[in-house]
Order: C-alpha cells, then sequence, then structure tokens
C-alpha cells in the first residue's frame, strides 16, 4: 500500500521516499488505536520493501514527523493504559499490557531493522514511546526546541517500547543513565552533543532537513545502502525480550497504578514532575 | 609553530537583573504578551496560563539562548521569574 489515511497516522510514497506521518491530537499519544495503524504501516513497509532491489520507483528511506505542533509523540497514552488496567482483573491487566508490548515491539523492530535509511524528523516533546520511536530510526533530525525524555521512572515504571536497548546501542552508559535515572528532558544540542541526533535543524525545518538527508540517500545503491546498515545496527533481540520482561515485572506493583492515577487525574500545570 | 595560546577572551557576567531582565524579554516573544506586563516577581504559570508542554518549550528557548542545560528537576516548585533567573544564573 504506497499511501494510506487513517485517524492517528497517514504515508506516502513518493519520488522513493515514504513518507511517515504521525497526527493524533493532542502529541501523538500511542494508543491501541494509533498501534493498529503502526502494524498496517509496518506490514506495508516489509511489502514496499521487499521487492526494493528490483522495482526502480521503490523506496530508498523513510521519514517519521509529526504533524501535531506540540511535538513529535508524547509517548504512550497513559490515560488509556489506566482506564483500561482500572477495568480488569490484576492477571488480565498484565496479560494485556505484555500483549500491548509485544505487537509494539514488532512494529519498532520491522522499522529499525527496514533496510531502507530511516529518518525519524523530529520537534518539540519526544517523549517515552515517542522518543523509542525515533530511536528506531538510523537518524534522528531534532529541530532547536525538541526535548528528548524518559519520565517512565517517575510514574514507577521503566521504558518498555524497546529504548533501553536501542539507548544502549547507539549511545554511552553514562547518557543512558542519566536519561533513565533521572529522568530529566534535555534539549536538542544536547542530544546532538551525545550523538542522539545527527542533525539539528531550526524552528520548524527538521522536515525540510530530513528531506533533504533522504535525497542524498537515494543517490545511493539501495542494496549497498541496507547491507551497510545491516552491519552496523544489529537489533538487540535478547536485550529488547528482557526489557519485555522487566516491565511487566515491574508493572504489577501497586505503585505503578497510583502513579498513573495521579498522572491522570493532576491538574497540576508540571504533571511529569515527580 | 607556537604552542603558545591567546589569552581568551572573557564574556562579561550577567548581573542577576540582567538575566531576568532577559527572561522577561525572551518570555513576552514567545508567548506573545506585552513586555510591560511581566514582572520578575510574577507567577509565571498564573500570569501566562501555561500548561506543562509550554512550561518545556520556554525552558528549551532559555537553554538555547543562554547557552546552557538545565535540568527540568531544578525547576520543580520555581514559579517566578526571580527565581529562574537564580537557577539559570546558577548555570552561567
Amino acid at each position: 500500500m504506497k499511501s494510506f489515511k487513517g485517524r492517528t497516522i497517514s504515508w506516502e510514497l513518493a519520488d522513493g521516499v515514504l513518507e511517515l506521518e504521525l497526527h493524533r491530537e493532542p502529541c501523538n499519544e500511542i494508543s491501541s488505536t494509533m498501534l493498529e495503524e503502526l502494524e498496517k504501516f509496518a506490514a506495508a513497509l516489509e511489502a514496499l520493501t521487499s521487492h526494493a532491489s528490483a522495482a526502480p520507483e521503490g523506496p530508498s528511506a523513510l521519514i517519521i514527523h509529526s504533524a501535531r505542533k506540540e511535538g513529535f509523540s508524547a509517548g504512550a497514552d497513559l490515560r488509556e493504559l489506566y482506564h483500561r488496567s482500572q477495568e480488569l482483573a490484576a492477571s488480565a491487566r498484565l496479560a494485556s499490557v505484555r500483549k500491548f508490548l509485544e505487537r509494539i515491539h514488532r512494529v519498532m523492530n520491522t522499522i529499525d531493522a527496514s533496510p531502507l535509511t530511516t529518518i525519524a524528523a523530529v520537534h518539540g516533546v519526544c517523549f517515552g514511546g515517542g522518543f523509542e520511536l525515533a530511536l528506531a530510526c538510523d537518524l534522528i533530525v531534532a529541530d532547536k526546541m525538541t526535548r528528548f525524555c524518559f519520565p517512565e521512572l517517575r510514574l514507577g515504571l521503566i521504558p518498555g517500547f524497546g529504548g533501553i536497548p536501542r539507548l544502549k546501542r547507539d549511545l554511552g552508559n553514562g547518557v543512558v543513565r542519566d536519561l533513565l535515572l533521572t529522568g530529566r528532558s534535555i534539549n536538542a544540542t544536547k542530544a546532538l552533543a551525545v550523538g542522539l541526533a545527527c542533525q539539528v535543524a531550526a524552528e520548524g525545518e527538521a522536515l525540510r532537513v530530513a528531506r533533504s538527508t533522504a535525497a542524498q540517500v537515494r543517490k545511493f545503491d539501495r542494496a549497498t545502502s541496507a547491507a551497510a546498515k545491516q552491519f552496523i545496527k544489529p537489533i538487540p533481540h535478547k536485550e529488547l525480550q528482557r526489557e519485555i520482561e522487566i516491565f511487566c515485572e515491574v508493572f504489577t506493583r501497586p505503585a505503578v497504578m497510583e502513579g498513573l492515577r495521579k498522572f491522570v487525574e493532576s491538574t497540576d500545570a508540571l504533571p511529569y514532575l515527580p | 609553530m607556537s604552542c603558545a595560546t591567546r589569552p581568551q577572551k572573557e564574556m562579561p557576567m550577567r548581573t542577576l537583573e540582567q538575566t531576568t531582565d532577559e527572561i522577561l524579554n525572551l518570555t513576552a516573544t514567545h508567548f506573545k504578551v506585552p513586555r510591560a506586563e511581566l514582572a520578575p516577581n510574577d507567577d509565571f504559570f498564573k500570569k501566562l496560563g501555561i500548561d506543562s508542554l509550554q512550561a518545556l518549550e520556554l525552558l528549551t528557548r532559555l537553554e538555547n539562548h543562554f547557552g546552557i542545560e538545565l535540568p527540568d528537576y531544578e525547576l520543580q516548585g520555581v514559579t517566578d521569574f526571580r527565581t529562574l533567573a537564580n537557577r539559570i544564573q546558577s548555570r552561567l
């Protein structure tokens, strides 16, 4: 499927570049509906790239970006997680969360392992699951007003969409510990300095810079680019699976539901600060 | 090739008043409010009616302007411009 317009995302293949746009209000919180549509996208991505080397009009690059002015993505839809959890008994709650994690991991792994050169064009809020989606991409182009953050520990959780293994793969462990254990957010300049972002763009220019980068990528032989990527970007499957297990262990603690409740019910201007 | 290093030209230190003034100017521009309506002791959440995402935008703009990193947990409990200026001043 070369194009799709859904409730939370849309995509289009044009001139050898596949663009995936996130457009769920308010800030692309990853809900069950968005997950379903991301699964459709992952299936389309695999179909479009299975004959990539043979089809001259096939894609060379993928750009993921957001149409929401607030940012790239605020991460998992915690309100949906909390309310759905309240409707379920403890055992069913855990099974439901595990299933969601396994499904989102399959999507992230498909993007991570795609033979295309993948670029996240990010701006504004790039938190939690949104940050994890960006980390699945090969390159991150960040608007200078971007903030990256893993706020999960503030809720008694760990990142669960594959963020920790991918962050460990890509960055020094000191940065990983800083981001994870303090839950603080960092700006685009810092992200560039630590090697998280590859380029910083002026305000409102990340998508244009990503398109320019994709045009450069398009000049190269796709099979060679795919081989180079496979060599330099291994998928940390064992650690990804371990992350799901740790998340599920942590999720059963009563403090998590309490943390989620406080977040969902908070009218505080800074609910993400404990 | 000489190993002598040229002495670094030091930037003049900002005073707290200057830092506060720059914060007020940036805030007025970012949130499109008249500068004259903002004062150092104002509660910026109440005055501007901003939410957490907008507070992060302001933090990013301030970090970019002053060329500093200010961990967001240091802003816990900070609600007025003068205290914010103190936090920033400690990073300059």
